[in-house]
C-alpha cells in the first residue's frame, strides 16, 4: 500500500477533484464530488447504475462539461477559461467501454494518430513510440490488423495502448472489460495489472470487484451523485462502514 | 415507311460521319462540365454538410433555408433563373459560369444532404475516442469521422453524381455547346435524327460504367447488412 500512504504526505495529487457538480438539464447526476487521486495509485470506483460515476470520470477530462467545482490534472486547472483542452487531454488517457477503436485504420494506425497530429511528432518516430505501446499491451504481432480482424480483448489492448502512447500522467478506464466475452476479460485486466507495476496512474469505473480487491489501492463506493464511502478494498469489502455500502458489495458478491 | 427510311432518318453513316466532329466538340464540353461541376458541387455540399456538424444555432438556420430553397427549385428553372437575371444587375456571364453557378447551388444541396447523413451515421463514440486523445474538432472531423461518413455513404455519392452529370445536358438550353446541344443543333440542320442517336450512345457508353460500379457498391452494401 505504498501508493495509498502517498496520499498523506505532501506529493501533489495528479487528479484533485473539489465540489464537482454536473446536472442533465434539471437533473443533478454529480452533487458535490470531492476526490483526489495521488501518483501511481489505483483507484476503482464502484456503485449502482445511474449513481453517476460514468459522469464522474467523464467529467475528468472534460468529455462532459461541470456544471460546477474544480478539477486539476498535474496541477493544470482544466476548467479555467482559455486552457488548451485538447493539450489537457493529450496528457488524460481514456479507455471506453465499447473500445471504440477507428475501424478504417490499423493498429498502428489507431495508436500513432495523436501522436502525429496532436502531439506533432513527425512520423517515423510516431510510428516507433506506436510499436513499443503495441508491445507494452502484447500485440506487437498486430500492428498491421484492422479492428475488424482483433477479439474484443485486442481491440481493448489497442485502445489502451492508444492512451498509453501519448505517455499520459492518468488513465481513466470507463468499464473497461464490460462489452468483453468472459474468456477475454483476463488478458486486458493482465494489461492493466502491468500498467500498475510500471506506476501508471489510474482511475477504474468497473464491475470487476475481484480485480478490485486484488489490484486496486483505494475503493469508491459512489451512489446518488455523491460519494459514499472509500477507503482500501479491505475496508469496503470486509468491513463497510455504511449501510448502502454494505447493501451493495452484498448484492454484488452475491451475483459472483 | 420502309426499314431504309428508317435506318436513312436514325441511323445514316453519311449523317454520322458529317456531324461527328461537331458532336465530338460537345462531347468535349459535356467532359469538362462534368469535370469542373461535380468536383464544386461536391466540395459545396461537403462544406454545407461539416458547417452544419459544427452545430451552430444561426449557421444551422442559414444551412438550411439554403438547403431547402435550392433543392425546392426545378434545376432547369435555376439555370435559366441564374443565366438570364444578373445582367440586370449589370453582371455579365458566359453559358458556361451559369452552369457552374447554378449546378453548384443545385448539387451542393443534395450532395450536403448526403454526406450529412454520412457524418451522423459515425457514432459519439468516435468523436470522443479522438477527442480524448488531444484531437481538435477539425482533425477529428477530418481524419476520423469523414473518412467513415464518406465509406458509408458512397452508393449515395456515385449515385448523386451519376445524375449530376446526366443533368448536364440541361446546360443545351441556355445555348451552351455540349453534347445534348450539339446533336440537337446537328439534327436541326439535317433534318436527321442520327445525331440524336449517336448522342444517346455516347451518353450511354460515358454513364455505363458509372451505373455499374453503382450497383457493385449496393451489392457490396446489402452484403453487409
Amino acid at each position: 500500500m505504498l501508493a495509498a500512504s502517498g496520499m498523506t504526505t505532501e506529493s501533489r495529487p495528479i487528479l484533485d477533484v473539489r465540489g464537482l457538480r454536473k446536472s442533465f438539464g434539471s437533473t443533478e447526476v454529480l452533487k458535490g464530488i470531492d476526490f483526489r487521486l495521488a501518483p501511481r495509485e489505483l483507484a476503482f470506483i464502484i456503485g449502482p447504475s445511474g449513481s453517476g460515476k460514468s459522469t464522474f470520470l467523464r467529467c475528468c477530462n472534460r468529455l462532459e462539461e461541470p456544471s460546477g467545482g474544480s478539477i486539476h490534472v498535474d496541477g493544470t486547472d482544466i476548467m479555467a477559461p482559455g486552457v488548451d483542452i485538447n493539450a489537457v487531454r493529450r496528457h488524460i488517457g481514456m479507455v471506453f467501454q465499447s473500445f471504440n477503436l477507428y475501424p478504417h485504420m490499423t493498429a498502428l494506425g489507431n495508436v500513432t494518430l495523436a501522436l502525429r497530429l496532436a502531439a506533432h511528432i513527425p512520423r517515423a518516430e510516431a510510428v516507433d513510440l506506436g510499436r513499443t505501446a503495441l508491445a507494452r499491451v502484447g500485440l506487437a504481432d498486430k500492428e498491421r490488423a484492422y479492428p475488424g480482424e482483433l477479439s474484443g480483448g485486442q481491440q481493448q489492448r489497442v485502445a489502451i495502448a492508444r492512451a498509453l502512447a501519448l505517455e499520459p500522467r492518468i488513465v481513466l478506464f470507463d468499464e473497461p472489460t464490460s462489452a468483453l466475452d468472459p474468456e477475454l476479460v483476463g488478458s486486458v485486466l493482465q494489461v492493466m495489472r502491468d500498467l500498475r507495476e510500471a506506476g501508471m496512474t489510474m482511475l477504474v469505473v468497473s464491475h470487476e470487484l475481484q480485480f478490485a480487491r486484488a489490484a486496486a489501492d483505494r475503493v469508491v463506493f459512489m451512489e446518488g451523485g455523491v460519494i459514499v464511502e472509500e477507503g482500501p478494498p479491505a475496508q469496503i469489502f470486509g468491513d463497510p462502514q455504511h449501510a448502502r455500502t454494505r447493501e451493495f458489495v452484498a448484492r454484488i458478491d452475491g451475483h459472483h | 415507311m420502309t426499314l431504309s427510311d428508317i435506318l436513312a432518318l436514325f441511323f445514316n453513316p453519311e449523317i454520322a460521319a458529317k456531324t461527328s466532329g461537331f458532336l465530338v466538340d460537345g462531347l468535349w464540353m459535356t467532359l469538362l462540365l462534368c469535370l469542373v461541376v461535380i468536383p464544386v458541387g461536391a466540395l459545396g455540399g461537403l462544406a454545407v454538410a461539416v458547417l452544419a456538424a459544427l452545430n451552430r444555432r444561426w449557421l444551422n438556420v442559414l444551412l438550411v433555408i439554403y438547403v431547402d430553397v435550392f433543392r425546392a427549385l426545378p434545376p432547369l428553372v435555376l439555370l435559366v433563373f441564374v443565366y438570364n437575371v444578373p445582367p440586370f444587375a449589370g453582371y455579365r456571364i458566359s453559358e458556361f459560369e451559369a452552369v457552374v453557378i447554378a449546378f453548384l447551388l443545385n448539387t451542393s444541396s443534395y450532395y450536403g444532404e448526403i454526406f450529412r447523413a454520412g457524418i451522423e451515421s459515425i457514432g459519439r463514440g468516435q468523436w470522443e475516442a479522438a477527442r480524448s486523445t488531444g484531437l481538435g474538432w477539425w482533425q477529428t472531423m477530418g481524419w476520423v469521422v469523414l473518412p467513415q461518413a464518406v465509406r458509408n455513404v458512397l452508393p449515395d455519392l456515385v449515385s448523386n453524381t451519376l445524375e449530376v452529370a446526366k443533368l448536364t445536358s440541361i446546360a443545351s438550353v441556355i445555348a451552351l455547346h455540349e453534347l445534348m446541344f450539339a446533336a440537337r443543333s446537328a439534327q436541326q440542320l439535317t433534318f436527321n435524327y442520327t445525331p440524336l442517336m449517336l448522342a444517346t450512345l455516347i451518353y450511354f457508353v460515358l454513364l455505363w460504367p458509372v451505373v455499374h460500379l453503382l450497383s457493385r457498391l449496393e451489392h457490396r452494401r446489402i452484403a453487409a447488412g
